[in-house]
């Protein structure tokens, strides 16, 4: 084979098999189908007619709010095909059956109850396809007393416990101004998933997966469910600071002069922390702002998590804070990769999109969109391959775009047959 | 045995050399699956997470860190010195057993080991090998030290996370970790299926930034097409009102209330007695509750701050409408529905005893799991040296007495009992 021709079909392979995914989710959780189809995963968003009730979430391309002109949909349903189905029609359920006939995965995020209720829950759906993965991602999961809670983003980030710990303590409790919840379920549902694959490699057998977003948001807790359960401690919001038993605060974002860093201000054990720590007190001294306490300072054993007395980290962080507002968020980040020093600054996304170290790797990906006469920039891949690249290879689909090539192309349909199931209102 | 067969990753093996929580963290999710994970440490230079709090009890110990444990579940661990020499043999023999290698140091450290992909892969030419770092393996900011509350704040979560009037208040610790840990778990679950296809492996290259992006993407697409700069908003969201988080009785009690059109608003007036203010013209569309938003919080705050959290959610939830308490560390092991599904797994560590591991999210139906207790640093040399690697007993003394195998006494002076 000529070099040329290998590459070709290098740039062709795909991490994960061609796999058929059925994709009927909504919101952010819509991640999961997104995810497969970066894999190399066939993913087809199953839209009601009209389209998806999720290509009404803002922000819209040009704040002209539009089904087609949705950018959080575009952002999570790229590398999927769209169709359109009424899932509530005897109809729309028999075409349903036939397309997870050949599916392997299908993943859903109504209601519990909602899907068997329509006759296409997995006991039904796996007797026609035994090999059939089915995974559901819901508030609370599929039983027990919250099972049929009402969820969003905000009462799932409550309920996981990632809420309470974040904020200031003289407001309530702050989520992040983007819904995360459903995402975090979003890449658990792909995980299940991508398990449940390897399993039926060997076994034939597909299998019902059950995701909980509430449990998906306590996995974003770091170790607050431990410091209850092994120390009895209940770590409160502290603003940008760390709240270690035995109740030190340390600060891990502090003011400069024009805006914010986050950082790492404690020593102890761990030689990237105490020699961190060191080298910003060296810096310090050499701009002359260092007190003579603070120049002799042992960052190791006087200055771990949790190790030190509130009065000692009060005075030390005075020492810094005084300093950082001396630097911009660019001179102190240039010197933090220059001395090895752990501080970052508070980036928002357009200086996300400006960051250098991104360009040089390539990250940005420009997909086109014919119909908006413009070509918009998306999320590069989240891993880099050094095979089967992690691409986008679709940009996100207009409602039923692939209605034809789906219908006719796959299940046989005639176009007379698809022009009077639209009629009817089942595509 | 019949346990073990039924495992979903049964028979896969993984050479674990992460330390902190991203890489430690995916592999776990591999490993309570039934892939055999041995995780390599050295007393030399004990890992950060060992050094981190909560401690059972407050009482601080090398192998009783919750942190440490939590992220290391269901993982056999020994302790080898990779600076020397035969240290780095023996590596490569547990990379030449393994079927996936996962690496989380700064980017170039495996390379001094000789452990890289390009060293290993002749040793195991379809290895998969993830490394991942808090910026990738290349680029000029990729040497930066990764921590995950720097990684938080150089995507963007921490500008957009607190109230609009004061300083970022960013999600609990460090955020950017509890996206990057699982970006690594279907990484390396793809990977495995891309091997099993094609019987090759394959290099990863992970970022936890490039990851973690993809949980704001739309706001970069904000920016970039409509020049818009996302700020922190507290607890609002532009499609609902209210949309916030409340005071209820007792200390530091909150409940959290998100209300998407006019019947809920109806129903939450409702539930809430119908007092004066859900008359008030300010509240009475959704538009105009957007208009008056703060207002609306405190009137709807004047309302909560008398009444039980618990009895609230429940009131609420019967009227349909989304709202849940605020939980704490201790309301996480209380809350019934937790409970009923048996989210955390008591595991018995062989130093501290029984206590809480997180599990997963996801329930699979027909697979079993397998759970059990992180190892103590060294915990299961002999078990992987003899009986994973095929030692005899006089190499395993030999690096021993070589302190290639490394035990308490190489432990750095300050953490010597």
């Amino acid at each position: 084979m000529p070099p040329e021709e290998v590459k070709e079909q290098a740039a062709s392979e795909t991490l994960l098999d061609n796999y058929r995914v059925l994709d009927l989710t909504e919101g952010f959780c819509q991640i999961a189908g997104k995810l497969l189809g970066d894999l190399g995963a066939d993913v087809i968003k199953v839209e009601p007619p009209g389209g998806s009730p999720s290509r009404d979430i803002g922000p819209f391309y040009k704040d002209i709010p539009h089904r087609e002109r949705s950018l959080s949909w575009f952002a999570y349903n790229v590398n999927k095909r769209s169709m359109t189905l009424n899932l509530e029609t005897a109809t729309g359920k028999k075409l349903f059956c036939r397309l997870a006939e050949r599916a392997d995965v299908v993943l859903e995020s109504f209601p519990p109850g909602y899907v068997p209720g329509l006759g296409l829950g997995y006991e039904k759906l796996s007797q026609i396809n035994r090999g059939l993965i089915m995974v559901s991602i819901t508030p609370f999961g599929q039983d027990g007393a919250k099972a049929h809670y009402k969820g969003s983003d905000l009462t799932s980030w409550a309920s996981g416990g990632a809420l309470y710990v974040a904020g200031v303590p003289e407001c309530p409790p702050v989520w992040v101004s983007f819904p995360q919840a459903s995402l975090h379920a979003g890449i658990d549902a792909v995980t299940g998933a991508l398990i449940a694959l390897n399993e039926r490699s060997f076994s034939g057998e597909g299998q019902y997966i059950d995701v909980s977003t509430q449990e998906a948001v306590i996995a974003v807790d770091q170790f607050v469910p431990q410091m209850w359960d092994m120390a009895r401690y209940i770590p409160k919001r502290t603003g940008a600071a760390y709240s270690f038993p035995p109740g030190t605060i340390m600060r891990m974002g502090l003011p400069c002069k024009d805006g914010h860093v986050a950082a790492i201000l404690f020593g102890g054990g761990g030689l990237a922390f105490s020699q961190g720590m060191q080298r910003l007190a060296n810096w310090i001294d050499e701009e002359g702002m260092a007190p003579e306490w603070f120049r002799n300072f042992d960052w190791v054993n006087d200055y771990s998590l949790g190790g030190a007395s509130q009065e000692t980290v009060n005075r030390v962080e005075r020492v810094i804070g005084d300093f950082l507002k001396t630097k911009t968020k660019a001179e102190l980040f240039a010197e933090a990769l220059k001395r090895d020093i752990l501080i970052a600054p508070v980036n928002d996304p357009k200086d996300v999109l400006e960051y250098e170290h991104l360009q040089v790797r390539d990250y940005w990906t420009k997909i086109l969109h014919p119909e908006l006469d413009d070509t918009l920039t998306y999320c590069g891949p989240f891993v880099k391959s050094s095979v089967a690249p992690v691409t986008i290879r679709r940009r996100p689909p207009l409602v039923g775009e692939h209605n034809r090539e789906i219908y006719e192309g796959e299940l046989g349909l005639t176009t007379g047959e698809l022009i009077s199931l639209k009629a009817a209102g089942v595509i | 045995m019949e346990l073990e067969k039924a495992l979903p990753l049964k028979g896969i093996k993984i050479a674990d050399f992460t330390w902190y929580q991203v890489g430690p963290q995916g592999i776990r999710y591999l490993a309570v699956h039934g892939a055999t994970v041995v995780l390599v440490e050295t007393h030399t230079r004990p890992q950060g997470l060992r050094a981190s709090s909560p401690y059972k009890k407050n009482i601080p110990s090398l192998d009783g860190s919750g942190a440490f444990a939590n992220c290391n579940a269901s993982k056999y661990g020994i302790s080898l010195d990779l600076n020397k020499r035969r240290g780095q043999d023996v590596a490569k023999r547990l990379i030449e057993w393994a079927d996936i290698v996962v690496e989380a140091y700064t980017p170039g450290m495996m390379k001094r080991w000789g452990l890289d992909y390009d060293s290993v892969k002749s040793i195991n030419p379809d290895i998969i090998y993830l490394s991942t770092s808090q910026q990738g393996q290349y680029g000029p900011c990729a040497r930066f030290k990764g921590f995950g509350n720097l990684a938080s704040a150089l995507a963007g979560f921490s500008h957009i996370s607190g109230w609009p009037d004061q300083e970022p208040s960013p999600p609990y610790g460090a955020y950017s970790d509890a996206i990057g840990t699982r970006f690594v778990a279907i990484a390396l679950l793809s990977a495995l299926d891309y091997r099993r296809r094609t019987g090759k492996g394959l290099h990863l290259d992970l970022s936890q930034l490039e990851a973690t992006i993809h949980f704001l993407a739309p706001l970069i697409m904000d920016y970039s097409v409509n020049g818009r700069i996302a700020q922190r908003n507290g607890n609002h969201l532009d499609r609902a009102a209210p949309h916030g988080v409340y005071p209820c009785s007792g200390d530091d009690r909150w409940i959290a209330i998100a209300v998407f059109n006019d019947s809920e608003w109806q129903a939450l007036c409702r539930t809430l007695g119908d007092p004066p203010c859900c008359r008030d013209a300010r509240f009475a569309t959704f538009l105009a509750r957007k208009q008056n938003e703060d207002e609306l919080d405190r009137a709807l705050s004047e309302l909560t701050e008398g009444l039980e959290a618990e009895w609230l959610e429940k009131a609420l939830q019967a009227a349909g409408l989304a709202a849940h308490v605020v939980e704490t560390a201790r309301d996480l092991f209380e809350d019934p529905q937790i409970r009923h599904r048996g989210y955390f797994h008591w595991l018995n560590h062989t130093k501290i005893g029984a206590h809480a591991y997180d599990g997963t999210a996801f329930k699979l139906s027909r697979s079993p799991d397998n759970y059990f207790a992180a190892p103590c640093l060294g915990e299961h040399n002999e078990l992987v040296f003899k009986e994973l690697l095929g030692m005899s007993d006089d190499e395993i003394g030999d690096l021993l007495v070589e302190r290639v195998i490394t035990t308490d006494a190489d432990l750095p002076s300050a953490l010597q009992k």
